[in-house]
Parts: structure tokens; C-alpha cells; sequence
């Protein structure tokens, strides 16, 4: 579905990506795991398409198509969703409106009729009750005023109204108590089915308690050093990243 | 991302979709302002010799005036004598019903999506429409005099309804209260005269649209409302030009009187020709309105949504002088490319326990600036008076100016006056946030903007609020690149 070859990326003059290789199949899930500057956060805004960011190096595909080609906006009609790490805050916008325009110009890029009202309103419902979303938050400015954990789940709530293909959960985890993960986590496990894939970029392992990822990637310096299974964030959180650090030195 | 704002550019300029000529004989006064002009206006509208002395006096007073300079915004000089004072669609004879009005201007306004017809219109919507310096037509006349309402042109208020002109004509804005209202005064060609009896709770919305169509002509409007004890009002116009490389001068004055627990609701969607994007052209749109709350318990609340004229100076102002009575100011001004504004209110309280609220909302785009300017007064005799102001400011870009001039002036210590103010930015984070939402820039533009100015256009009249949330967008289209 994803795959990321040689991909070289830097912001102004630093480089911050220096070579990523990362192939995602349908019903996966990989978790990235790495220190502070490791590139992370720079690898969810390049598969986004953030500006600012230049791919310098290498390719992206996304179900056959060529990903950098694309604006921002396509790459969400084509499946890709990011759920940020700080989301903003639009005052006057409520969350429902924001959300059924960003529906429809989805639908609307994929040749879909945009859904009236009523539909909408049936597609919100039974979201909701999935993703345990209040709603209080939706009829309220999108995400002003939200505490961090209200935020986070409004990202996964998104997602699951848009069912994308992807979705890049860009340290969701950072700043939520342990029944905030819960919630967002479980919202993810009922969104995974075989055809859809999600890419964990965090800090911790203990997200990964929650969602359990198929493939564990260690992200050092621009570059992927190590890659295995559920053990290997295990293994970090156990020894931390200065293991990885040294085993790279030598 | 900048090869891309050239092209949107071109759509912002393709996008002021009115800016069409209608092709039709004009009988026109001759260029330039003296007292035969003012003569001969009066002649063609059969005016009584009352009113042309109050035109006269108020020429006199003018020529003595100076233009005022204190506004924050840059132009050339007018010449005053440079401009056609009275222009009017050459009509065969007078149409006696809607139906025997020109084809060419029925089909003027049809394109504005104004229709003249009364069973096509919007039900609840009465309309009088405005071409140059006449009013072509009014709908709805007939249903709204079963309930004693008078909505009619202001040439015929002054022929058929003389008393009341006489009485409440200047009563709020004096002939020599501004430079422009001096002008306008002496000038005036056309406008709106509404009526409503006590106790009335006018059952449709009242509005009057204004085009200007000639060349080198300025349009100089006067419109008065006046609202009976106990009755309601709730009043809409709205003002489009054709594109013009010259600067076209549009100076009206509107004046509303409120007695005893009466409310008139005042909207405004403003969409002038705002010039092209190097700013060439466009109309100066130096406008006075103010409103008087002269009975208690009264309410008078004005609404505008401020998009288009190369330059903006208006200040729709409430005189509370009723006890009780309540004055309200909502307003969204947008400039884009080299569009300059310089709006805002004057909330004055002279009654006792009278209240104001002022709600602006300014955005900036382009190269334009955008001031707000309030005043806020309270009388000695105002005891218990309440304001609250609210000022937000909205950037787009890094070349554009918001600027913000709020005055207070208190005179008695029980009053409470409160100014909040902010000042924003749409910030790229915003954009691309809804960009990975499959949200284009353009839409998403549009979203935030709209969601700012929300307060606001809660205020208008639903029938309008569609139409003025799609012109706030496009009015910005290709702000952001």
C-alpha cells in the first residue's frame, strides 16, 4: 500500500531524512519508535505534505500512485490521514461543520455525491458510539478550549469518519493519561480491518500495549537502524535508546 | 505555491461577477455642482419649493465645509465638479405597475438576482429598487399599505407624504453635520422611505438595492425609517457598480428614528466595486448613518457586511436617548488587494439605564488596510449605562494592516464600558490542518473566515445569510497562496 524508498528530506538547509526504506502492506501495523530529533515527526509531515519540507531523495508510492506529486488535499482524497500531534483550533468553526466538509470534499475527489444531512448525520451516529465520542465536543468550535485527551480523540474520530487507508498517528500518545490512551486506542483497534493500515510514530512503548503493532522500526539520525517485531520496543523501553545509539556506533 | 496566486488572482478579479454595464439612455444633468444643478434636480423630481430651500441651504452650507481628513485612509482629491450629479434611466413613461418597466432594466436587475416580480420574489421580501439616481420600482407596495406601512421611494415621500419628511428628514443627521451630509443634502437624488405605524410588527423584510450603472456619475442616496411606539422593522439593502477604471463617488445617509418600544433592525450587505487588484477604480463609498432611539425601551441594531469600494468611511451610529433604550452595531469589514476601510460606530448615551453592544469583526488581505473606529460617549445624565465592545481583527498575509481606534468618553460614574480586542492571524498550521482533511486552501479559507465573523452573520436576516457568507469568500479568494 505505502512504499517509501531511499526517501531524503530537509527543512531549509538541514537535512533531517537521510535514506528511510518502509513498505506497508494492507491490515499491517508499524510502529516507529526513536529519540527526540530522530526524524519522526519530519517523516508524518512529508508523507502528509507539509510545505516547507523538500524531498531532496527517493520516492513514495501510495496504492501505485507517485505520493510527492500530489497536494496535501489529494493525498487525503486518495486514503492518506495524519492524525497531528497538536491539532489547531479553528474558533467559530464547529467540529460537526469541519467534519462534513472535510466528508464531502473527500467524497467529492473520489466522484462520491456528497452526503445531505440526513446521511451525515447517520454516518456521525454510529461513529460515535464506536469511537465513545461526546456529543458536546462536536457541536463546539473544532478543538478551542479541548483538553489535550478531547483533542486526540477528536483526531480519531476524524479518522474514522473519513475511513481512510492509511492513518499516521503522529505521537498521539504524548500528554494523555493512561485512560485517555485507553479510549484512542481503542478507537484505532476498531477502525483497523485487512484492507486499512496505521503507521504509530511514538516516543514510549505504551501505546503499543494498546495498539499492537506487527512491525517495530527504530528511527536514528534520518535513517531506520533496526527493525522486528512486538520485543523490539519492548527491548527498548527495557534498555533505551542509548543501546540503539551504541549499537549504531559500533 | 506563488505561480499558483497569479492564477487565483485572476479569478478574484473574474469573480466580481457584477461588474456588467447595462446599456441604457440616461438622461443625465451636465457635469459639475452649483445651484442650478441643485435646481434642476429638484425640478425633475416635482419637488415642492420647501424642500428645494432645504437643498439650497445646505449647498450653502457645504461650499463652507472642508472634507475631513482624519480618517485612516489615502486618495486623491475629489473633484467635485468633475462629477454627474443626477443621472436616470431614460423611461418612456413612468410605469404605472411593475409590469411597465423597461425589459432592459428589469433584465439589469434579474442578473443581480433581484427580481422584480413580485411572484418570483422571495416571499417575505419587499423591494425597492435603485438604478443610478432614481428608484425604478417597489414591490409589495399594496399588501404592505392594508397595514398603514409606507415603503416607498423618497422622491415620492416627499410628494405624497410631505409631513412626515418634513418632520423627521435631517432630524438625526442635520444638513451640517458632516462634509458628505452636507453634499448629500444638497444632492440627494433617490433612496428609501419606510413608515411603519404603532404597533405594526411589519410582517415581511423591507430592503432596497442600489446600483450604480453611468459613467462619471456619483450616487447620493437618502433613506429614512421611521418606526412608530410599538412597532418593528427589519430593514436590508444592498449596493453593487460595474467595474471602472475611474473612482465613483457614492456619499448617502440614512436616518432612523425609533420611538417608544419600537426596534428597527438595520442590514447591510455592502458590495461595491472594490477596484482591481493594483487598485484602479472603485467606488468611495463616504456614507453617514445614524439612528436615534427617541422613545423608551427602544432598540436599534445595525448590521453590515462591509466586502466591497475601493474605500469604506462609515460609522452607523445609535443615539440613545430614550430610557431603556438599546443600540447594537455588528459589523465584518473585509478588504483585499489595495482596498482601504475606515469603519466602525458611535454609541451615544444620553437616556438613563440605555445599553450598546458593538460586535466588529475586521479581516485583511492583500496589500489593504482595515481600521476600526468606535466612540463610545455617556452622558452626564446617562445613569446606570452599559457598553461592551468587542473588536477582532483577522491577517491575512504579511502586507495587509488592521488597525484599531477605539474612543471612550464617560461622564457619569455609574456607566460600565467594556473593550475587548484581538488581533489573529490565519496561520499556515490552520491551513494545512484542513488541507490533510481533503480541504482545499481556498475552502478552508473560507471556513475560517466565515467561522470569525460568525457572531455577526447570525445577525442578518436568514434570506441573506448564504448570499453574504459566499461573498465573504469570495472576496478573499486567492488571499492565501
Amino acid at each position: 500500500m505505502l512504499k517509501i524508498s531511499n526517501l531524503h528530506a530537509r527543512i531549509e538547509e538541514k537535512q533531517i531524512l537521510k535514506g528511510i526504506n518502509l513498505d506497508i502492506k494492507p491490515g499491517e501495523v508499524h510502529a516507529i519508535m526513536g529519540p527526540n530529533g530522530s526524524g519522526k515527526s519530519t517523516l508524518a509531515s512529508v508523507l502528509a505534505g507539509r510545505e516547507h519540507f523538500e524531498v531532496t531523495e527517493g520516492s513514495v508510492t501510495f496504492d501505485g500512485k507517485d505520493l510527492l506529486e500530489l497536494a496535501p488535499e489529494e493525498r487525503a482524497g486518495e486514503g492518506l490521514f495524519l492524525a497531528f500531534q497538536y491539532p489547531v483550533e479553528i474558533p467559530g468553526l464547529t467540529t460537526t461543520n469541519f467534519i462534513k466538509t472535510a466528508v464531502n470534499e473527500v467524497r467529492k475527489y473520489r466522484g462520491q455525491e456528497p452526503l445531505d444531512a440526513v446521511g451525515f448525520l447517520k454516518l456521525m451516529k454510529e461513529k460515535m458510539s464506536l469511537m465513545e465520542m461526546p456529543q458536546s465536543l462536536l457541536s463546539r468550535s473544532l478543538n478551542e478550549g479541548f483538553s489535550g485527551g478531547e483533542k486526540k480523540r477528536n483526531e480519531i474520530f476524524q479518522m474514522a469518519m473519513l475511513e481512510p487507508k492509511l492513518a499516521i498517528l503522529d505521537e498521539t500518545d504524548s500528554g494523555l493519561d493512561i485512560d485517555a490512551i485507553r479510549i484512542v486506542a481503542n478507537g484505532v483497534n476498531r477502525y483497523r480491518n485487512e484492507n486499512n493500515a496505521v503507521l504509530v510514530i511514538t516516543h514510549y512503548q505504551r501505546l503499543l500495549d494498546y495498539i499492537v503493532p506487527d512491525y517495530v522500526h527504530v528511527l536514528y539520525n534520518g535513517r531506520i537502524v533496526k527493525s522486528g517485531t512486538r520485543e523490539l520496543a519492548l527491548e527498548l523501553e527495557e534498555k533505551g535508546y542509548d543501546f540503539i545509539k551504541n549499537e549504531v556506533a559500533v | 505555491m506563488n505561480d499558483g496566486l497569479t492564477t487565483i488572482e485572476k479569478t478574484v478579479l473574474r469573480d466580481y461577477k457584477y461588474g456588467f454595464v447595462t446599456n441604457i439612455e440616461a438622461d443625465e444633468a451636465t457635469r459639475g455642482l452649483n445651484k442650478d444643478i441643485i435646481r434642476f434636480i429638484s425640478a425633475k423630481k416635482g419637488e415642492p419649493e420647501w424642500m428645494l430651500e432645504w437643498r439650497l441651504k445646505a449647498y450653502r452650507h457645504w461650499l463652507k465645509m472642508e472634507e475631513p481628513k482624519w480618517a485612516n485612509i489615502h486618495y486623491d482629491p475629489i473633484n467635485y465638479q468633475d462629477i454627474i450629479y443626477y443621472s436616470a434611466p431614460k423611461q418612456k413613461v413612468a410605469p404605472k405597475s411593475l409590469d411597465e418597466i423597461d425589459p432592459e432594466l428589469r433584465r439589469t436587475f434579474e442578473k443581480l438576482g433581484i427580481s422584480l416580480e413580485e411572484q418570483k420574489r422571495l416571499t417575505g421580501v419587499a423591494v425597492d429598487a435603485v438604478i443610478d439616481s432614481v428608484s425604478i420600482a417597489t414591490t409589495f407596495k399594496e399588501q404592505l399599505a392594508e397595514l398603514g406601512i409606507i415603503f416607498c421611494s423618497m422622491s415620492e415621500a416627499i410628494r405624497e407624504h410631505p409631513e412626515l419628511v418634513k418632520k423627521y428628514l435631517g432630524s438625526v443627521v442635520p444638513v451640517t453635520d458632516n462634509y458628505f451630509s452636507a453634499l448629500n443634502s444638497a444632492v440627494f437624488s433617490d433612496g428609501s422611505f419606510c413608515y411603519i405605524p404603532e404597533g405594526v410588527r411589519c410582517p415581511m423584510e423591507l430592503s432596497t438595492y442600489f446600483r450604480i450603472n453611468a459613467e462619471n456619475t456619483g450616487q447620493f442616496e437618502r433613506t429614512l425609517i421611521v418606526a412608530e411606539k410599538g412597532s418593528y422593522v427589519s430593514y436590508l439593502e444592498g449596493c453593487t457598480a460595474p467595474m471602472r477604471d475611474e473612482n465613483q463617488l457614492h456619499a448617502a445617509v440614512v436616518e432612523l428614528v425609533a420611538l417608544d418600544h419600537a426596534e428597527i433592525k438595520y442590514s447591510t450587505v455592502q458590495n461595491w466595486y472594490p477596484g482591481d487588484k493594483d487598485g484602479v477604480g472603485g467606488i468611495y463609498n463616504f456614507v453617514t448613518k445614524r439612528g436615534i432611539c427617541l422613545g423608551e425601551h427602544s432598540k436599534i441594531s445595525w448590521t453590515q457586511v462591509e466586502t466591497g469600494s475601493a474605500i469604506t468611511w462609515k460609522y452607523p451610529s445609535v443615539i440613545l436617548k430614550g430610557d431603556h433604550s438599546v443600540g447594537e452595531f455588528y459589523s465584518v469589514a473585509v478588504t483585499n488587494n489595495r482596498q482601504q476601510a475606515d469603519t466602525g460606530t458611535k454609541m451615544m448615551h444620553l437616556g438613563k439605564n440605555t445599553r450598546s453592544r458593538i460586535v466588529s469583526k475586521g479581516i485583511s488581505a492583500g496589500y489593504s488596510n482595515n481600521s476600526y473606529r468606535g466612540l463610545v460617549q455617556v452622558n452626564k445624565n446617562a445613569t446606570n449605562a452599559r457598553n461592551f465592545s468587542q473588536c477582532d481583527s483577522l491577517l491575512l498575509g504579511d502586507k495587509c494592516g488592521a488597525h484599531t481606534f477605539p474612543y471612550i468618553e464617560v461622564k457619569n460614574k455609574s456607566a460600565i464600558v467594556e473593550h475587548e480586542a484581538t488581533t489573529s492571524k490565519i496561520g499556515e498550521e490552520q491551513l494545512f490542518y484542513c488541507n490533510q482533511r481533503g480541504i482545499d486552501t481556498e475552502t478552508a479559507v473560507a471556513l475560517i473566515i466565515n467561522g470569525f465573523a460568525k457572531e455577526v452573520m447570525n445577525q442578518l436576516p436568514m434570506e441573506f445569510a448564504v448570499e453574504a457568507q459566499k461573498l465573504l469568500a469570495i472576496s478573499l479568494e486567492g488571499s492565501v497562496g
